[in-house]
C-alpha cells in the first residue's frame, strides 16, 4: 500500500473520529447551554425594548450576535472535520486510479490531511479571537490546499478514464 | 449476509431513507415553518410596541419550538445521510479489516443500527424534551442519540483497530474479497462526476465563506437592531422581519447548495465502488447513473435559484432531490438483486 493510501485512510479514519468524539463533547457538554444563552439573549433584547431601555436592548443583541458567531463555528467545524474526513478516505481508496505521479499523489494526499485538519481548526480557533486575522488566514490556507488537492484529483480521474477508454 | 453487503445495504438504505426524508420535510415543513417563525417574530415586534413584555417572552418560547422542531428535523436527515456515506465508506474497507467474519458481521449490524438510531433520537429531541428526564438541560431522546453516536464511534475505532492490524501483517481466513477493478462507463461516469461535483461544492463554500457569511452576520445584527429601534418607537417593524426573514432563506439556500453539492458528489464515488454489486442491466445501470448525476447538479442549483425565481425553482429543486432517490433506489434494487457471486471468492484479500 502506498504512503498517499495509507496517509489518507488512517489520517481519514482518525479525523472522522477525532470528529465525531468533538460532536459527542460538545452535544452534551456545550450545544444545549450555548442555545440556551443565546435564545436569553435575544428574549433579553426584546424585553429592554419592551421596557423601552434601547441600549440594554443594544447590549443583548451584540451578546447574541457573538453567541451565535461561535455556535455557528463550532457546529460548522465538527461537520467539516467528518465531511472532510470521508473525502479522504474516498479518495485514499481511488488514488490509485489517479493518472499522476507518485510524488504528485503523495503531495495530494499531504495537502488534503493538512488542510482538513487546519481549515475546520482554524474556523475554531476564530471562536477564541473574534475576527483574529491569523485564524482567518489559518482557515483561508486550509481551504486553498483542499481545493487544490481535490482539482488535482479531478484532473487524475479524468485522465484515468480517457487512458481507459482509449 | 457478509458484513460488507450489511453496510452496503444499509448505507444505501440509510441514504435512501435520508433523503427521502430530507425532501419530505423540504416540501412540508420548511416553508410553513419558517413561515410560523416569522408571525411569531413580528408578534414579538408588536409586544415591544406595546410594552408587553410578558408576551414577548410567551413569543420566543413559541420561536424556541419552532426553532427546535426545524433544527432537530434538518439535523436527523443531515445525521442519517451521513451515517449511510459512512457505512458505505466502512464497506470499501473490509477486506482490510483483520477480524473473524463473526467480528465484521456485529460491527456492521452495530453501525447500521446505530445510524438509524442517532437520527431518530435528534428528531424525537423536539417532541419528547425533558419528560422524566433527570437532568436539566438533556432528555431522554438526547441521551438515545448520543448513545446511538458513541456506538458509532465505537464501531468506527475498532474498524480502525482492524485495519491497524491488518497492515501489520495479521490476515483472517475469512477475508471479503477485494473488489475486482470496475472500469466500465459507470463507474467512471461517477468517479469523474462525483469529484467534479465535490470540487464545485468546495469552490462554492469558500466563496460563500470569503464573501457572504461575515456579510450575513453582519446584516443579522444590524437588521435585529433596526426591529427593536422601530418597534419600540411605536412603529410597525414588519419591514424589518420581512428583511430579516428574507436573510434566513438566503443563508439557508447558501449553505444547502454546499452541502447538497459536494454530498451527492461523495454519493456518486461511493456508487462507483458498488456498481459490481449492481445486478442490472447496462442500459438501466447507465439510466440510473444519468438520472443520478443531473439530479445532483439540478437540486443545489435551483436551491440558489430560488430567491430569484422562487417557489418555481424550490419545486424543481424538490425534482432534482427526488430524481437522486429513485437512481439511489433503482440501485438498490440492483444490489438486492446481487446473487453474492463475489461473496463466493471469500479469502483473495489474503
Amino acid at each position: 500500500m502506498s504512503a498517499a493510501r495509507k496517509l489518507l485512510i488512517f489520517g481519514g479514519l482518525l479525523l472522522a473520529a477525532f470528529g465525531m468524539l468533538y460532536g459527542l463533547h460538545y452535544a452534551l457538554f456545550v450545544e444545549h447551554q450555548t442555545l440556551d444563552r443565546m435564545n436569553g439573549s435575544l428574549v433579553t433584547a426584546f424585553v429592554d425594548a419592551a421596557e423601552r431601555n434601547l441600549p440594554a436592548a443594544q447590549q443583548a443583541i451584540d451578546e447574541y450576535a457573538g453567541r451565535k458567531y461561535d455556535y455557528v463555528r463550532q457546529v460548522d467545524a465538527h461537520s467539516h472535520w467528518i465531511g472532510l474526513a470521508m473525502v479522504m478516505i474516498i479518495v485514499g481508496v481511488l488514488i490509485d486510479r489517479m493518472a499522476l505521479s507518485e510524488r504528485l499523489r503523495l503531495s495530494v494526499a499531504v495537502a488534503f490531511t493538512l488542510g482538513s485538519f487546519f481549515f475546520p481548526a482554524a474556523v475554531i480557533l476564530q471562536t477564541f479571537a473574534h475576527g483574529s486575522s491569523l485564524a482567518l488566514v489559518l482557515a483561508a490556507a486550509g481551504s486553498a490546499l483542499i481545493i487544490a488537492a481535490m482539482s488535482a484529483a479531478v484532473v487524475g480521474f479524468a485522465r484515468q478514464g480517457i487512458k481507459e477508454r482509449t | 449476509m457478509s458484513p460488507r453487503r450489511i453496510l452496503i445495504f444499509g448505507g444505501i438504505a440509510l441514504i435512501a431513507a435520508g433523503m427521502l426524508f430530507g425532501d419530505v420535510f423540504a416540501v412540508f415543513v420548511l416553508h410553513q415553518n419558517g413561515g410560523q417563525t416569522g408571525e411569531a417574530l413580528l408578534a414579538a415586534s408588536r409586544a415591544v410596541t406595546a410594552r408587553d413584555s410578558f408576551a414577548v417572552k410567551e413569543d420566543f418560547a413559541r420561536i424556541g419550538g419552532l426553532l427546535e422542531g426545524h433544527g432537530t428535523k434538518l439535523d436527523a436527515h443531515a445525521h442519517m445521510v451521513a451515517a449511510g456515506y459512512l457505512a458505505l465508506l466502512l464497506a470499501l474497507l473490509q477486506p482490510y479489516v483483520a477480524f473473524s467474519f463473526k467480528s465484521r458481521q456485529s460491527w456492521a449490524q452495530l453501525f447500521v443500527a446505530g445510524g438509524l438510531l442517532l437520527p431518530l433520537g435528534i428528531f424525537l429531541i423536539h417532541y419528547v424534551g425533558l419528560s422524566y428526564s433527570p437532568f436539566s438541560a438533556i432528555g431522554w431522546a438526547s441521551v438515545l442519540a448520543d448513545s446511538a453516536g458513541a456506538l458509532l464511534i465505537a464501531v468506527l475505532i475498532g474498524e480502525v483497530w482492524g485495519l491497524w492490524r491488518y497492515f501489520h501483517g495479521l490476515r483472517s481466513s475469512d477475508a471479503e474479497p477485494v473488489l475486482p477493478p470496475d472500469n466500465s462507463w459507470e463507474s467512471r461516469a461517477l468517479l469523474v462526476g462525483g469529484a467534479t461535483l465535490i470540487l464545485l461544492g468546495f469552490l462554492y463554500g469558500a466563496w460563500y465563506a470569503g464573501f457572504d457569511l461575515y456579510q450575513h452576520e453582519a446584516r443579522e445584527k444590524n437588521i435585529l437592531n433596526a426591529m427593536l429601534k422601530t418597534a419600540a418607537s411605536g412603529a410597525d417593524a414588519a419591514q424589518s422581519v420581512n428583511e430579516y426573514g428574507t436573510l434566513q432563506a438566503e443563508k439557508a439556500v447558501d449553505i444547502a447548495a454546499h452541502s447538497h453539492v459536494i454530498e451527492f458528489g461523495v454519493l456518486a464515488i461511493l456508487l462507483s465502488f458498488i456498481q459490481p454489486f449492481v445486478f442490472l442491466d447496462s442500459r438501466w445501470k447507465r439510466t440510473w447513473v444519468k438520472v443520478l448525476l443531473v439530479g445532483s447538479i439540478m437540486l443545489p442549483v435551483f436551491v440558489l435559484l430560488e430567491m430569484h425565481l422562487g417557489l418555481i425553482a424550490g419545486g424543481i429543486a424538490d425534482i432534482g432531490g427526488l430524481m437522486v432517490l429513485i437512481a439511489l433506489m433503482g440501485m438498490l434494487a440492483g444490489v438486492l438483486r446481487y446473487t453474492g457471486a463475489l461473496d463466493a471468492q471469500r479469502g483473495e484479500a489474503q
